[in-house]
């Protein structure tokens, strides 16, 4: 059998190829890394009309071949087959947007001079019809001297045809066109642009109305904090139906295994260890589904690149730019999509600061910590209309993440990283509404990568603590926690831990949650079922067991620790990967540990001094 | 006139662009986002809370975010 042709995207950021792509291939896709580099290799299956199967490759956006970043370059490499282990593209999808053919023609004329098989998809006609654009794409196609095609990815609109062209292309032989400097490519793309636009009517656009109140000077900036707001309440409040439903079927799960098994230790294993363990995790899916949902909704319908514009005067503040924001707010879900989304900040310093201060940035690992223990200590009093104090405590842990942030970035830029500030350049995508599909399979992936996080670090870290802490058994009249290997462990690091007010579950929890922040709620899950003797060890259980065992300057203690620990190995290893060394991430695991111990310890000394 | 000094909302033509004020990854993205001399712009909003910083301004059919030390390099003639 042979190889498939290789089929890519390739055209300018904000140009609709992530839709038509999705479109294209469906749920269908791989995502990996080119090798040797950490830019994101999207392909999919894709079957022609003749019923030959393709792969689609869609390439990161760009502006230029002359690169600017690490993935424009990767965009260049794959398409002149210099890329690593990657065949070249048989066929190229220049990917236009037909509302603003003047600046995508720059590079559309640099793609079509190569002499590579190529065709046009004229994308988002619809848009460009709401600006008040007709278009005209067979004398776009003359001037271009390549097919094109009129396409609404996210309605299926000239898919078949462009499938039907793809087809075509891929016999022809176009040969290298003789390459022109930018400003001719320029002024000749004004020219091809004006040709090929029938009629233009004056009516306003709707960017342009919606950025007066969006972008204003004093409105934006509070309907980007009050949005940000919304969306940490709705993350605590909209996610308890599920969370009760997912409590219900791990209940019903181990009672099922607990009716069907012999009693004994591999009943055991299963129904305290597995079911226990991994459950009080994924008990937290719901709010990480919200959170993203949220990320992905403003992404997609180009709200956040306003809130990269309201954002840079703050940030540079701190030597970065509202560049950065789109990684930091990212890490808000998970430091790892964070970290690797600061490929798109040019600067290296830049770059470098921003990947060492995501880990601040409250991730959904997080989340579970926080949940239990402010439900467990923290009244569930309302102190004004749709503000709960649960909520207003979360919302400070939050802000407490991002001030450290601040703090941290800004001694970072004056010492380790220091050096001229970088500028912020960005282009501003227009608005669209986002779409659902594009919307689910963006979910999905997020949700399987938690998904399988959950199957196998936190299964296996959850597992090992249950043996850990079973064995060796108890003598009749001792406590199995003081008898067991995990209370010998968390007996030899408390006196570290002590000073800022842990108890030895506490401690004990620690370990485990190395692995990932979250297993910290499944190992206290574990410790007290073990301790108690008891078989319901529901996420309710273990509210009750803290709020009766902790008092609350410990509680405290705890969560200013999770705001700054680097509780998470998967973040090292991104940070290593993405700086090529062992040396930043081995920094920012010294510095992140210094300011958990330091503000636990104050945390819980002026809680104490208070007299909570 | 520089661009920082551009009314919001007054249309002007680029005269010319001091590059070797603008550092080269700076200067290649406002390239290939299409600054260039004789190109139209105007200035569509100005930073938050009365700050000037960072500016977004139109140009053709895009808007694109920069900050003053850029908009200072840029020399326009307001149409």
């Amino acid at each position: 059998m042979t190889t498939p042709r290789t089929i890519a995207l390739v055209g300018n950021p904000n140009a609709g190829k992530s839709a038509l792509f999705n479109k294209l291939t469906g749920a269908r896709q791989k995502i990996a890394n080119y090798p040797g580099v950490t830019v994101e290799r999207k392909a999919g299956r894709l079957v022609l009309g003749s019923g030959e199967p393709v792969e689609l490759l869609d390439l990161p956006g760009s502006y230029a071949f002359d690169a600017a970043s690490p993935d424009e370059e990767v965009t260049r490499k794959v398409v002149f087959g210099e890329q690593e282990g990657q065949r070249q593209p048989d066929v190229l999808v220049l990917v236009l947007d037909a509302a603003n053919l003047e600046q995508h023609l720059v590079f559309a004329q640099e793609v079509i001079a190569l002499g590579r098989p190529t065709v046009v998809a004229l994308n988002m006609v619809d848009l460009a019809e709401r600006d008040g654009l007709t278009l005209d794409p067979d004398s776009l196609g003359k001037a271009l001297g390549a097919p094109v095609v009129p396409t609404v990815a996210v309605r299926r609109q000239g898919l078949e045809e462009l499938l039907a062209a793809i087809d075509a292309a891929g016999g022809t032989d176009p040969g290298p066109r003789p390459s022109i400097g930018l400003t001719e490519r320029r002024l000749e793309a004004k020219n091809i642009a004006r040709a090929a636009i029938l009629s233009r009517s004056k009516r306003a656009l709707v960017a342009s109305s919606l950025d007066k109140v969006l972008l204003n000077p004093w409105l934006g900036p509070l309907i980007l904090f009050g949005l940000l707001f919304v969306v940490f309440q709705a993350v605590f409040a909209w996610a308890d139906p599920f969370i009760a439903l997912i409590e219900e079927a791990t209940e019903w799960l181990a009672a099922t295994v607990i009716a069907t098994l012999p009693g004994g230790f591999v009943r055991d294993l299963i129904t305290e260890g597995v079911i226990a363990g991994v459950g009080s995790v994924i008990v937290f899916l719901p709010q990480i589904v919200i959170l993203f949902a949220f990320i992905l909704v403003m992404e997609a319908s180009g709200y956040l690149a306003r809130a990269a514009f309201l954002m840079d005067r703050l940030m540079a503040r701190i030597g970065l730019s509202g560049r950065s924001f789109i990684p930091l707010l990212s890490s808000f879900a998970c430091a790892i999509p964070g970290i690797m989304a600061t490929r798109s900040i040019a600067d290296p310093k830049d770059r470098l600061t921003t990947i060492l201060i995501a880990p601040l940035m409250t991730c959904s690992a997080r989340l579970p910590v926080y949940a239990v223990i402010i439900a467990a200590v923290i009244p569930s009093a309302t102190i004004g209309p749709g503000i709960g104090l649960q909520g207003l405590v979360l919302f400070a842990l939050y802000v407490a993440g991002i001030v450290g942030a601040m703090a941290v970035a800004l001694v970072l830029r004056r010492t380790v990283t220091a050096g001229e500030a970088s500028g912020f350049i960005m282009e501003m995508p227009r608005y669209q509404w986002p779409r659902l599909r594009d919307l689910l399979i963006g979910l999905w992936q997020r949700s399987w990568v938690f998904l399988r996080r959950a199957g196998t670090i936190i299964f296996a870290a959850t597992v090992i603590l249950w043996l850990l802490l079973t064995f060796p058994k108890a003598e009749p009249g001792e406590n199995q926690l003081d008898a067991s290997f995990a209370g010998q462990i968390a007996d030899t690091l408390q006196p570290a831990f002590e000073p800022i007010g842990f108890n030895r579950e506490m401690t004990l929890a620690l370990v485990p949650a190395m692995a990932a922040r979250e297993v910290a709620v499944a190992s206290l899950a574990t410790t007290y079922a073990v301790e108690a003797e008891n078989e319901e060890e529901t996420e309710s259980a273990l509210r009750d067991q803290i709020a009766a065992r902790w008092s609350l300057p410990t509680a405290l203690a705890f969560l200013a620790w999770f705001v700054f620990a680097p509780q998470c190995l998967s973040t090292i290893a991104v940070a290593r990967r993405e700086t090529n060394g062992w040396k930043w991430p081995m920094f920012m695991l010294g510095y992140l540990f210094a300011l958990a111990y330091v503000f636990a310890g104050v945390t819980y000394w002026l809680a104490l001094a208070a007299g909570w | 006139m520089t661009l920082e000094g551009l009314e919001p909302g007054r249309s002007a033509i680029i005269t010319a662009i001091r590059w070797d004020g603008i550092a080269d990854g700076d200067a290649k993205r406002l390239r290939a986002l299409g600054f260039d001399a004789g190109v139209d712009i105007s200035v569509a909003h100005r930073g938050v809370f009365g700050g000037r910083d960072p500016l977004a301004v139109r140009l053709g059919r895009t808007t694109i975010a920069l900050r003053r030390v850029h908009a200072m390099a840029i020399s326009v003639e307001p149409a």
